[in-house]
């Protein structure tokens, strides 16, 4: 169940601040849920218009998980800006989150 | 405590071969097949070239392909490290036999933000498993993840779930582990593997590391419990060839000269029993080394092949000794009959010696082994170590029906002290070969302590080492005593005069009888002429009268006639 990059094309390159995200998830597994609402609230609050998330179900595409290191899942992982950032978990913790991306004030 | 193995009675647990040598035969035919396996020890133990060469060997012997996934080395550093034990790795993936897989887990570049599982390490091991149709698993070292995440909730209860999920799958697995404080692994994975755990130690004695096996538990399954040795060497893991655990090996009946032949009376007229062990101890230059060059010596007249271990002189050194004795040991290795080995104890450890004798034993297949001397062992183990490394070796060449002649060094002359590393006990039949001194001289005596299985004389003998070889020689026993050497000498030479003597008196005594025997005769003639000369004369009186009477009857028969014819 990938979902199509929801691209806003609000200055891609201005200030660099543009999100690349990867969220990879198990199917529709409780946490894979939890996971991907909880991305799509943070990114529609903190980064209207400025973010491309890619979910990607690793279900679909096994080899994946050797080439991305999968270890634990959900896991977005957070391409662009640098530096990579991986966050586990199913993103409960605004938080923890918003550090992670760098959107902690 | 664990949820696993639900041990079904009456149906015996099938094994997976580990290929490991040594291995195989402790565990009874390897590891669980189908479950998962706990491999742990310290750092530098062997834990990853174990488990690697489970792996490699299921791959390559007994067509298990096999997942590697590693937690701490990348693939490459893999293929490097063990490059030196001859496993082509790169070509091992290529050919679909194995996958290297690592998983690289860094805390810093992790940030955990709630619920998670372990969802990609299924998947990602899955779907490697599937890729060549493994059998055989390998996780090293899967505690990483306790470092990687901080969740111990979360990864406990995967963790219980992977293990699960793998016997599921079907696939023996080796889990390892480093080990932890009082505990088998520090994150207590022990908990989960409840199956088998195989514990790897590594321990440096007197600066002689020894590495060491234990198996802790093997569920469902009888297997060694004692500390095995193992070693690492350019064909990986040996665990060593091991007491066997019961005591059954065949035994022949078969007797097998010693090349003395004095010394095979002593032994019931035979010499020892083929595949038994023959412990020679003595003080120094006492002879041990003759009497086992000897031994040998025989035994490749035989045209029986013989190993020699020597632990105190170089080979061309015995050969020139033992050119003093007569023997040419020289042929016999020309022949290819005889092969030495020789090595200073110090060389390495006694796991190490005990394994190249090993090898050396398989590769040449004598049907005589010698160890020359194993006193010298002492230098590099305690005697308990020797023992039980000497009492291992005896397992062995018995199973193999070898015959093992081992020489010692008695550092003591008195009998009850002797110090033959406590073997005595362990071998079938021992000679002691020492010093008898008297009259300001030294000579040897040899007597057989023991000999288990046959009559043997109780006697002591002398030794003698002469150059046409060895010899046994029957103590003198004088009027004081046991005598040996010029004593028995000097008394042998006063027996021999003693008989001169006795011959001289016993010939003049017969040449008396001899006289008197004439005289007597020369009487007996006389009387008898005497008699002849009665009995003549007697009958010479007689026939007068016989005559003297036929001439009166004829007269009167003349005279009648002449009256009555007139």
């Amino acid at each position: 169940m990938s979902e199509p990059s929801l691209q806003e094309d609000v200055d891609p390159d201005g200030e660099g601040q543009h999100y690349v995200l990867h969220l990879f998830v198990t199917g529709a597994s409780l946490n894979s849920t939890r996971a991907i609402t909880n991305i799509k609230h943070i990114c529609e609050q903190y980064l209207p218009g400025n973010y491309s998330l890619e979910i990607i179900d690793v279900y679909q595409q096994k080899a994946l998980a050797e080439q991305e290191q999968l270890i634990a899942l959900p896991l977005l992982i957070k391409r662009f800006p640098l530096p990579e950032r991986r966050l586990i978990g199913d993103l409960s913790d605004t938080g923890k989150v918003l550090n992670g991306l760098g959107l902690s004030r | 405590m664990s949820l696993e193995s639900a041990n079904k009675p009456l149906k015996s647990l099938s094994k997976s071969l580990t290929g490991i040598r040594g291995l195989d035969e402790i565990t009874g035919g390897g590891l669980p097949k189908g479950r998962p396996t706990l491999v742990c020890g310290s750092a530098g133990s062997g834990k990853t070239l174990f488990s690697l060469e489970f792996v490699v060997r299921g791959a390559l012997e007994f067509n298990e392909p096999g997942v590697f996934m590693a937690f701490e080395e990348k693939a490459e550093e893999l293929s490097i490290n063990v490059a030196s034990l001859g496993f082509d790795l790169d070509q091992l993936q290529k050919d679909k036999l194995i996958k290297l897989d690592h998983v690289h887990i860094e805390r810093s570049e992790i940030e955990e933000t709630g619920e998670y599982d372990l969802d990609g390490l299924f998947i990602r091991l899955g779907y490697a498993i599937d890729s060549i149709g493994a059998k055989r698993v390998v996780l090293d070292t899967i505690e990483n993840l306790f470092s990687g995440l901080t969740n111990q909730g979360i990864l406990r209860a995967e963790l219980r779930r992977l293990f699960e999920w793998l016997k599921e799958k079907k696939v023996t697995t080796i889990i390892t582990g480093e080990r932890g404080d009082g505990t088998l692994t520090r994150n207590g994975l022990e908990e989960y593997v409840s199956d088998c755990v195989i514990l790897l130690d590594h321990r440096v004695n007197n600066q002689i590391s020894t590495r060491l096996l234990r198996i802790v538990k093997y569920r469902g399954s009888m297997h060694g419990t004692n500390e095995y040795p193992f070693l690492i060497n350019e064909e990986g893991i040996s665990v060593m060839p091991v007491t066997s655990l019961t005591l059954d090996h065949p035994v022949s009946s078969e007797r097998v000269p010693t090349g003395i032949p004095a010394l095979d009376k002593m032994l019931d007229g035979r010499g020892f029993f083929r595949g038994g062990s023959i412990l020679v101890s003595g003080t120094a230059g006492t002879g041990k080394t003759s009497i086992a060059a000897t031994f040998a010596n025989e035994a490749c007249r035989r045209k029986e092949r013989c190993l020699y271990f020597a632990f105190e002189e170089s080979p061309q050194q015995i050969i020139r000794n033992m050119l003093s004795i007569g023997l040419e040991l020289q042929e016999h290795i020309d022949e290819g009959l005889l092969k030495f080995h020789a090595s200073r104890p110090t060389l390495n450890g006694l796991e190490m010696h005990l394994v190249a004798i090993h090898k050396q034993i398989k590769d040449f297949k004598p049907s005589v082994v010698v160890l020359d001397p194993i006193t010298n062992l002492i230098t590099v183990g305690s005697v308990s170590d020797v023992k039980s490394m000497l009492m291992r070796l005896i397992d062995f060449l018995q199973s193999e029906q070898i015959t093992v002649m081992f020489t010692a060094l008695a550092l003591n002359s008195i009998i009850n002290e002797q110090t033959d590393e406590g073997v005595s006990s362990l071998v079938d039949a021992w000679l002691l070969v020492r010093d008898i001194e008297s009259n300001g001289e030294r000579n040897r005596g040899m007597y057989v302590m023991k000999s288990r299985g046959m009559k043997h004389s109780n006697q002591v003998r002398e030794f003698m080492i002469t150059n046409k070889g060895l010899e046994l020689v029957d103590v003198f026993l004088g009027p004081e005593g046991v005598l040996t050497g010029s004593a028995r000498e000097a008394q042998k030479l006063q027996q021999d005069t003693g008989n001169v003597l006795r011959e001289h008196a016993v010939s003049r005594k017969d040449r008396e009888i001899e006289r008197k025997r004439l005289v007597l005769e020369a009487k007996i003639a006389g009387l008898k002429e005497d008699f002849e000369s009665m009995q003549e004369e007697l009958n010479k009186t007689y026939i007068e009268d016989e005559l003297r009477k036929e001439v009166l009857e004829k007269n009167r028969e003349q005279i009648t006639r002449s009256r009555h014819n007139e």
